[in-house]
């Protein structure tokens, strides 16, 4: 099986949100929560970068292993699921994340969080796929349709790649070859713990 | 040609082919549009986190990267676990040899049938009220981080969902009455808690728990201190610690409720196994111990060999020397 990953090739976003936008709309997402945003580093000065971030699908992801319900799994493609039958909305996956992706709606008394909500790399959740009740709770399952997620599908400048990791990695690789830069793949790193050697 | 635009060509020539560095130039001879940009290695090298600017309202959404989410992680799941289990187990162990070494402190004299008051109701109430929510935020609380190693393999995944969904509730809910309780033990108690000459004394026959000798003591005496003082600065550590938690995000930003975490956790597994010793003495450990907090009303002899000085001090307030007679009090 493929190890799925998102790779944001920074030098070729434009900050134009289409990913964010795309992804709201796919998936219906509830206002007041973004499962992908786009974060402008340096902005307005030399060397300002765009980077459209979400859930990166971590491995040995640090949501996953503090959460007090064990409510994740990861999919055979290395997606880092989440159940929301099992979601107290205690708001630890936040606080491990290194990418701010878990979100919640704001229910109840003084700051309780309701059930999490994060990118799912258009993988849907625990309910049968492409089933109502999986739309409703966590958007399109674009994989079990055999496609891709739809912010990176959809990106004009092809700066999102989503899809297997040797794949998009060997992509990039020939991007930097060919122009002769680029800044990184960001938050690799710390998610994938490797970064692609150029 | 014109000599202007001669002169124009010449300037374009050598613009062009001002030489420029190596690591600068695309193959293409195009410049490197990255030799100045923000690289994420640096951003993390410099400030351990990576900020930026969003379009999106939620401006807490602006943290790039934060890897301290997985330092996070590694406390959560590593050094959590080990202090509470340490401090836990460690002191139930202690309490169950000594159960068994010294069992419980019984009164050398016999009963005398006199009771003194030692708890007016206002005390009590507030005892029980701050205790019975620190049961519930202790036992919730420890949910968050032992539930999913010890409950949830007995009862399953989905039962285990529902308690501790209503576990977050209590623990949200309950921690108001408990940082009532603190404020009002703080205002009651603070004055016969604060040290005096009689402590030393106690602290160094270990409040002859073990000679089974009592050193004098008044209201209250050193070991009582300490569990008071447990009390108070535990509990405002917890309670200051709690509010980031229970405002997320809006008291500091995601650094700060992590270092909320840490702190609210420790200090909670600290005072967890300071107050099973408290349980201890107060129930099964001592003779006596329990009716003051529940009738309020203590035996002179439990009394006169536990806070001699207290004692004393009670009975000389009275014009007519020690009034410590049981019977109610005639109506004039």
């Amino acid at each position: 099986m493929a190890r799925m990953k998102f790779l944001c090739d920074a030098d070729r976003c434009i900050e134009c949100n289409a990913c964010v936008t795309a992804c709201k709309n796919e998936h219906d997402v509830p206002w007041g929560i973004n499962r992908r945003r786009v974060i402008t580093l340096n902005d307005g000065r030399p060397g300002e970068r765009s980077v459209s971030m979400a859930c990166m699908h971590c491995t040995d992801a640090p949501c996953a292993a503090v959460c007090p319900v064990n409510c994740f799994y990861t999919t055979a493609d290395a997606v880092v699921l989440h159940s929301k039958d099992l979601c107290i909305g205690c708001g630890y996956c936040f606080y491990a994340c290194p990418f701010g992706a878990p979100q919640y709606p704001r229910t109840g008394n003084f700051g309780t969080r309701g059930k999490m909500d994060k990118c799912t790399y258009c993988a849907g959740g625990p309910e049968p796929d492409r089933s109502d009740l999986e739309y409703v709770k966590y958007g399109r399952n674009r994989l079990a349709e055999g496609k891709l997620p739809l912010c990176a599908e959809m990106c004009s400048t092809k700066s999102l790649l989503a899809g297997d990791g040797e794949v998009i990695a060997q992509i990039y690789r020939e991007r930097v070859l060919q122009r002769g830069y680029g800044s990184g793949t960001w938050g690799w790193q710390t998610a994938y713990r490797e970064a692609v050697e150029i | 040609m014109s000599r202007s635009k001669v002169v124009g060509f010449a300037v374009l020539i050598v613009l062009v082919l001002l030489p420029q560095s190596a690591a600068q130039q695309a193959p293409d001879a195009a410049p490197n549009p990255t030799a100045q940009s923000v690289t994420e290695h640096e951003l993390l090298r410099q400030l351990g986190r990576i900020d930026g600017r969003i379009t999106i309202p939620d401006a807490h959404a602006a943290t790039l990267e934060q890897p301290r989410g997985r330092e996070y992680q590694a406390f959560h799941e590593r050094t959590l676990p080990w202090i509470g289990g340490i401090a836990i187990i460690g002191m139930l162990v202690t309490l169950t040899v000594f159960y068994l070494a010294r069992g419980p402190i019984t009164l050398d004299t016999p009963l005398t049938g006199m009771k003194i008051k030692r708890f007016v109701w206002v005390e009590r109430f507030t005892h029980w009220l701050t205790a019975t929510s620190f049961i519930i935020l202790a036992v919730t609380g420890l949910n968050y981080v032992f539930g999913k190693r010890l409950l949830m393999p007995l009862i399953g995944p989905d039962a285990f969902a529902t308690w501790s969904q209503w576990a977050k509730y209590m623990h949200n809910t309950f921690a108001w009455p408990f940082m009532l309780g603190l404020a009002v033990t703080i205002g009651l108690w603070l004055r016969d808690n604060l040290p005096d000459r009689y402590d030393l004394e106690w602290l160094r026959r270990f409040g002859g728990f073990l000679s089974r000798r009592h050193p004098p003591a008044r209201r209250f005496n050193a070991g009582q201190k300490l569990i008071f003082w447990s009390v108070v600065l535990g509990g405002l550590i917890l309670t200051a610690s709690g509010l980031v938690m229970l405002f997320p995000l809006s008291i500091g930003d995601i650094g700060g409720i992590q270092t909320a975490q840490y702190v609210h956790a420790v200090a909670a597994m600290l005072l967890v196994a300071i107050m099973l010793a408290h349980i201890y003495i107060g129930t099964i450990g001592m003779q006596g111990a329990l009716d003051a907090m529940v009738s309020g009303d203590v035996d002179v002899a439990w009394a006169r060999e536990h806070h001699r000085v207290w004692l004393e001090e009670e009975g000389a307030r009275t014009p007519d020397g020690p009034q410590l007679g049981a019977g109610p009090i005639p109506a004039e």
